[in-house]
């Protein structure tokens, strides 16, 4: 498949880049105006990957926690309440701009990688939310019946039925919020977080394209990969996905 | 033993099933038919309690089931969902293992029973077990629903419209495997359809329902001969009145002293295939296998209502 074999030279790419970026420096030359460094080297591109990737999975497992934990509750009998407020608190956390959280939370939190998790946490919880919804909501009513006809607890029918057929739906949710988080994870080194963000912010400020282009296209290339990944797990968790075919 | 007593359901200002109380015996099996939408499947959901009902109540083995946990009772409850409703994420033997595991039968008897539910229904273990729904056809998909139903060995069965499905041929062996498992452990059934044939093969009791009301509760002989309303009457269909009587008796039941020429009939045939032997052979008697003789003559009395086999 043209589309797997793409993704996998990307990888290949990306991880040669990381390791020896040295060696892409002839490639980036012609961006580094009047004898500017090609490549970054003020601390190392593969470290900074580390820690802008470690950021956005703990913010992103936060969020998931949190929202899946808040789409549960609102679609259990007697919580249909809740959902109005759930859906406003998620809300404002998207339409907030993440550089407005960030600017709030220093004052509180200092600067570092705090108020940056914050940030993309309260970003990320609107889209895992909705889906959590859509998933749970959306489930077949003969197939829900059929858990309470059975038998089944409502503990048992969350979790032997509910959460496995909304998973998919789930982890589009969840998928959405990684690649966003992924992206705008790189403001957090405004307020010194340790992100890939550094890269482009050094090449904004002494006029070095090179440093640009390689940090975004870094972050880029491995928000193309996550989205890959995650689409290929909701492929796979899917009833009647390929891997049931036999 | 099932007796249901003044139940009322309502939704907002409709009352989709009005004041309905029957009694299905121990061992016994009730079909209820109606049009669609007359409240049967709401009638048979508030039996295990996955509707509530407005008013009313339901007694099992002369226990009020609002009195029970509802899970607990409904494990006790076979239930065949009207259109399957297997878990789409879980194979044929996980769907089927589902009330077993949750009364927690240990793995081996689980697969013993899974086999052996699945052999009843011509759906060879080796081939299904590890299948998922959306690799069956409708009709195994509804085998499935009802093996998974019987799992457990209820001592009460509740089947909404289990064989709609199925092809003529399946649903006639599906209906004597049900018939034969539910005397063998003497279940008590209660079973909706649309099929006035399956109501007769099938009930000792027909309800016929409309618009929520339960109009006639009797024996198919009843319901023929005896219809409560013109509803009820324009339900099982005149056309078909005689051969549905028919279908009734065996043939052992009709059977004279005498000998008649011709391949045997079987004692345990109903009057209605003697019937279409005579036709189709253009003979006016036939000889019974083990002796005796039944007559053309007396299979067209049997035909009319006060007919053979009124008062049994
Ligand atoms: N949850 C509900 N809310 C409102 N109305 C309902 C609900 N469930 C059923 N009804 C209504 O109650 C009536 C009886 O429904 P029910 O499902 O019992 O009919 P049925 O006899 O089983 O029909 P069918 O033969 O089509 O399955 C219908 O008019 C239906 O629209
Ligand atoms: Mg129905």
């Amino acid at each position: 498949m043209i589309g797997r074999a793409a993704l996998g030279l990307a990888a290949a790419v990306l991880a040669a880049f990381l390791l020896a970026p040295e060696r892409f420096a002839p490639l980036l030359r012609p961006l580094a105006a009047n004898g500017a460094p090609p490549i970054y080297t003020q601390t190392s591109l593969l470290g900074l990957t580390l820690w802008h990737l470690a950021l956005v999975a703990a913010a992103v497992a936060a969020s998931t926690v949190v929202a899946v934990g808040l789409g549960i509750l609102v679609t259990r009998p007697g919580w249909r309440d809740v959902l109005p407020l759930a859906r406003t608190v998620t809300s404002v956390g998207q339409t907030f701009p993440p550089v407005a959280v960030l600017a709030l939370a220093v004052p509180l939190m200092g600067f570092g990688s705090g108020p940056t998790l914050l940030a993309l946490f309260l970003y990320g919880l609107l889209p895992i939310f909705e889906n959590t919804l859509a998933g749970l909501t959306g489930l077949p009513p003969a197939v829900t019946e059929a858990a309470r006809g059975m038998g089944m607890t409502p503990a048992q029918r969350l979790v032997q039925v509910e959460l496995p057929l909304a998973l998919p739906v789930i982890l589009a949710g969840v998928r959405l919020s990684a690649v966003i988080a992924l992206s705008t994870a790189t403001i957090g080194s405004t307020v010194a977080a340790r992100t890939l963000g550094e890269v482009i912010i050094a090449g904004l400020l002494s006029s070095n394209t090179a440093f640009v282009v390689q940090g975004g296209v870094v972050v880029g290339t491995l928000a193309l990969l996550i989205h890959a990944g995650f689409v290929w797990l909701e492929r796979r968790l899917a009833p009647g996905g390929p891997s049931d075919r036999r | 033993m099932i007796e249901i007593e003044h139940l009322t359901r309502r939704y907002g200002d409709r009352t989709v099933v009005r004041d309905v109380s029957l009694t299905v015996g121990r061992g016994q099996i009730a079909a209820l038919v109606g049009t669609s939408g007359s409240g049967k499947t709401t009638l048979l959901r508030m039996i295990n309690r996955l509707v509530q009902p407005t008013a009313g109540r339901v007694l099992i083995d002369g226990t009020d089931t609002a009195t029970v946990p509802a899970h607990l009772l409904r494990r006790r409850i076979g239930y065949a969902i009207q259109g399957h409703g297997l878990f789409p994420h879980r194979t044929v033997a996980q769907n089927i293992a589902t009330v077993p595991r949750l009364l927690g039968w240990d793995a081996a008897r689980i697969r013993a029973r899974v086999d052996e539910l699945l052999d009843l229904f011509q759906l060879p273990p080796v081939e299904f077990r590890d299948r998922l729904p959306h690799q069956l056809s409708g009709g195994q998909q509804q085998r499935v629903g009802v093996s998974r139903a019987l799992a457990a060995r209820p001592d009460l069965l509740l089947m909404d419209e289990p064989f709609g499905a199925l092809d003529p041929v399946i649903r006639a062996s599906a209906q004597a495997d049900l018939r034969r498992i539910q005397r063998e452990l003497g279940t008590t059934l209660v079973i909706v359809t649309h099929d006035i044939d399956e109501a007769m093969a099938l009930g000792d009791r027909i309800g016929v329902m409309d618009q929520g009301l339960l109009l006639q509760y009797a024996p198919p002989r009843a319901i023929l001969t005896d219809p409560a309303t013109p509803f009820v009457a324009r339900l099982i269909g005149t056309d078909q009145r005689p051969f549905h009587l028919l279908s009734l008796s065996r043939v052992a039941d009709l059977a004279t002293p005498g000998t008649a020429d011709g391949p045997p009939v079987a004692p345990d045939a109903s009057l209605r295939d003697a019937l279409a032997l005579c036709l189709w052979s253009g003979r006016g008697a036939l000889p019974v296998q083990g002796g005796g003789v039944v007559t053309l003559e007396a299979l067209r009395r049997a035909a009319r209502p006060g007919g053979a086999g009124a008062d049994p």
